[in-house]
C-alpha cells in the first residue's frame, strides 16, 4: 500500500512545529507577502494535523525523537488522543482565524502580526506534542510571550497594560511551575512524564511540587480568584487575538494540568480536586454574575471566559470515581474553543461595523448584520449548553457524573451557571434587534470576516452530533486511564 | 545540613523574596526586577539540587535546564522593558494603574 505508507511514514508531529516557525521567520523577513505565507502556512498546518489523525488511527500512539536523541537528554514528541484532539481543535480555530485576519488587519499591522500569531501556533502545537515536564515549561513560556506580544498589538494605553499585566501574571505562573520542575527533577531524576509516573510516590516534596506547579497552571488557565489579568487582556486585544487568546491559550495550560494530574498527581491529592471544584463554582456563578453587569460586549464575552473555565476545574472532583468527567472537560475545552472564538470573531464584526461595543448601543445589528449575529447567537447556544451542541454534551456529562455521585452541590451549579450565560447571551441579542438611540456610523464588514465566525459557530454545534467520534479518538493511548479504574 | 540543601533554601529565599517584591511594588521595573529575582532563585535551586554528592558528580541535565530558563528570561525581559516605555510613552506613568507611585 503506498498511498497509505506514504501518509504514515512522514513525521507529522515535527511538521507542526517545524511548518509554522519557518512561516513566522519567512513573513517576518518577506512582509510584502506576509498575508499569504501566513494563511498558506496555516493551511499546511492543517493538512499536516489531519497526516497526523491518519497515522494515529492506524499505528495507535505516536512517539518521535526529535534528532534521534532520545529521552532522558533529547526532547520526545508524543501524540496520544488527547493531544490530537486538542491539536484539531487548534488546527480549526488556527484556519478561521487567520481568513478572518487577512480582513481584519490592515498592512501596517498585518506584517506585525503574522509572525507573531504563527510563533504562537508553533508553541501552542508543540504544547500539545510535549511529553517532559521541561519541554512542557519551555512551550508554555513561548506561548505566553508570544500571546502578550499579540495582546499589546492594538496599541493604546489599555491594551499595553492588559498586555503588561498579562505577561506578568504568565511569568509568576511558569516560574511557580518551573520550581515545581526543578523539586520533581530532585525527586525522581527525570523529566519525563512516563518515567516519573512510573516511580511517583507521595513525600512532602512531591506535594510542594503539586501546589507550585498546579498554583501557577490554574494562574495562567485564569481560575478564580487568579483570573484577574484574564478580562483587561482578553477585551482590549484585536478581535483575533481575542479568539486565539480566549479559545486555546487558557486551554494550553487547563491541558498541561489535566495531563499532570491525570499521570502524575492523581494518585497522590487528597482534597485539592474538591477545593479546585469549589474554585471552579465559584468562577462558574461569580464570572457569570459578572459577565451579566457589563455593558461592553468584549468585556462581557470575556467574563464569560472566566465562568466557563470554571466548569473545566468541577470536573477534578467527580473524576474520582466517574471517568465520564475527563470526557466531559474534554468535551468542554473542545467546544469551548471553537464557540467562544466564534463569540469573540462575531464581537469584532459588531465593532468593526458601528466603531464600538456599547451594548446597549448595538444598532439594529439583526437587519444590518444578520450572518454576525446568528454566528453569536449560534455561539451563545453552545455556551449555554442547550442541545444539540458541544457545549451541551460536556454539561450533560458533568450532570450525569455529579448525579450519580449525589453531588447536588455541583448540580445546582451547572444548571444555574446555564441560566445565568443564557441571561448575558440574550441581553446581547435583545440589544441586537432594537433600534438605539444614538446615530452611529455604519462599516462595511468583509464576507472574510463573517463567514469564518459563523462556519465556528456551526462547528461548535456539530460538534454535538459527533460525540462517538470524539470519543473513541480520545481512547487512543487511553489517556484518561479507563482501562485502570476499578468499577 | 550540607553546602547543596543550604544553597536550595537560600534559592527558595530569594524566590520568595522576589514574589513579595512582585506583589507589593507598583512600579512595572521593579516589579520586572522582582521576576528575575524570582528567576534567579529557582535556577539557584537547580543547580543546587545538580549535586548529587559523592562520587557520582554533577548532573548535567538541571544545568541545561538553567542555561534554557536564563534564555527563557532574558527573552521574557526584553519583551517587558519594551512594554513598559511603550506604556510610559503613551500614559507617561511605569505603574499598572496609571498613579505615580514609588
Amino acid at each position: 500500500m503506498p498511498a497509505g505508507s506514504a501518509v504514515t511514514g512522514v513525521s507529522w508531529g515535527a511538521l507542526l512545529v517545524l511548518l509554522p516557525l519557518t512561516g513566522a521567520m519567512v513573513c517576518f523577513l518577506w512582509t510584502r507577502a506576509a498575508r499569504i505565507l501566513g494563511l498558506s502556512t496555516v493551511i499546511a498546518v492543517c493538512l499536516a494535523v489531519a497526516g497526523l489523525g491518519w497515522q494515529l488511527l492506524q499505528e495507535g500512539v505516536y512517539h518521535h525523537a526529535a534528532g534521534g536523541w532520545g529521552a532522558p537528554l533529547g526532547i520526545e514528541l508524543y501524540a496520544d488522543g488527547l493531544s490530537l484532539l486538542m491539536l484539531i481543535a487548534t488546527a480549526a480555530v488556527a484556519l478561521a482565524v487567520s481568513i478572518y485576519s487577512t480582513g481584519y488587519f490592515k498592512r501596517a499591522r498585518a506584517i506585525r502580526f503574522w509572525p507573531l500569531w504563527l510563533i504562537l501556533l508553533a508553541a501552542l502545537n508543540a504544547l500539545f506534542l510535549s511529553a517532559d515536564i521541561f519541554n512542557l515549561y519551555v512551550t508554555l513560556e513561548l506561548v505566553g510571550l508570544a500571546a502578550a506580544a499579540l495582546t499589546a498589538l492594538g496599541g493604546g494605553a489599555a491594551a499595553l497594560r492588559g498586555a503588561m499585566r498579562y505577561l506578568l501574571a504568565s511569568l509568576l505562573g511558569s516560574l511557580s511551575y518551573l520550581l515545581g520542575v526543578a523539586l520533581l527533577y530532585h525527586s525522581f531524576g527525570s523529566v519525563d512524564i512516563a518515567m516519573l509516573a512510573a516511580r511517583m510516590e507521595s513525600s512532602p516534596t512531591v506535594w510542594a511540587a503539586l501546589g507550585l506547579m498546579s498554583a501557577g497552571l490554574i494562574m495562567k488557565t485564569a481560575l478564580y480568584p487568579l483570573h484577574f489579568w484574564l478580562p483587561p487582556a482578553h477585551s482590549s486585544a484585536p478581535a483575533p487575538v481575542s479568539a486565539v487568546l480566549s479559545g486555546l491559550v487558557v486551554k494550553a495550560s487547563f491541558y498541561l494540568l489535566l495531563r499532570l494530574w491525570l499521570e502524575l498527581f492523581g494518585s497522590v491529592s487528597e482534597g485539592i480536586d474538591n477545593m479546585l471544584g469549589l474554585l471552579g463554582s465559584v468562577a462558574v456563578l461569580w464570572g457569570s454574575v459578572q459577565a451579566l453587569r457589563q455593558t461592553r460586549l468584549k468585556l462581557l464575552v470575556a467574563y464569560s471566559t472566566v465562568a466557563q473555565l470554571g466548569y473545566l476545574f468541577l470536573a477534578f472532583p467527580l473524576a474520582a470515581s466517574a471517568m465520564t468527567a475527563w470526557n466531559a472537560a474534554a468535551y468542554l475545552v473542545i467546544s469551548h474553543a471553537l464557540a467562544k472564538a466564534a463569540m469573540f470573531l462575531a464581537a469584532g464584526n459588531l465593532m468593526h461595523f458601528a466603531g464600538h461595543d456599547r451594548i446597549a448601543d448595538l444598532d439594529r445589528m439583526v437587519q444590518r448584520l444578520p450572518l454576525t449575529v446568528f454566528a453569536f447567537a449560534l455561539a451563545g447556544v453552545s455556551i449555554m449548553g442547550l442541545p444539540p451542541s458541544g457545549g451541551f454534551i460536556g454539561k450533560w456529562l458533568l450532570l450525569e457524573a455529579a448525579l450519580t455521585q449525589g453531588r447536588w452541590d455541583l448540580v445546582a451549579v451547572v444548571i444555574l451557571g446555564g441560566l445565568l450565560a443564557a441571561g448575558y447571551v440574550f441581553k446581547v441579542l435583545g440589544s441586537a434587534f432594537t433600534q438605539a438611540a444614538v446615530p452611529q456610523r455604519a462599516r462595511r464588514v468583509p464576507a472574510s470576516m463573517e463567514w469564518p465566525a459563523l462556519l465556528l459557530a456551526c462547528a461548535a454545534i456539530v460538534l454535538g452530533l459527533v460525540t462517538l467520534p470524539v470519543f473513541s479518538l480520545v481512547t487512543i493511548g487511553d489517556a484518561f486511564g479507563v482501562d485502570e479504574v476499578v468499577p | 545540613m550540607n553546602a547543596a540543601v543550604l544553597y536550595a533554601l537560600v534559592g527558595v529565599g530569594l524566590y520568595s523574596l522576589g514574589l513579595y517584591a512582585l506583589i507589593v511594588h507598583a512600579h512595572l521595573v521593579r516589579k520586572i526586577l522582582a521576576i528575575n529575582v524570582m528567576g534567579s532563585g529557582v535556577f539557584l535551586v537547580l543547580v543546587a539540587l545538580a549535586r548529587r554528592g559523592g562520587e557520582a558528580g554533577t548532573d548535567a541535565v538541571p544545568q541545561a535546564m538553567v542555561i534554557t530558563g536564563i534564555v527563557v528570561a532574558v527573552s521574557a525581559t526584553a519583551l517587558a522593558l519594551i512594554l513598559v516605555v511603550k506604556l510610559a510613552a503613551e500614559t507617561g506613568y511605569a505603574t499598572l494603574s496609571g498613579n505615580r507611585q514609588e
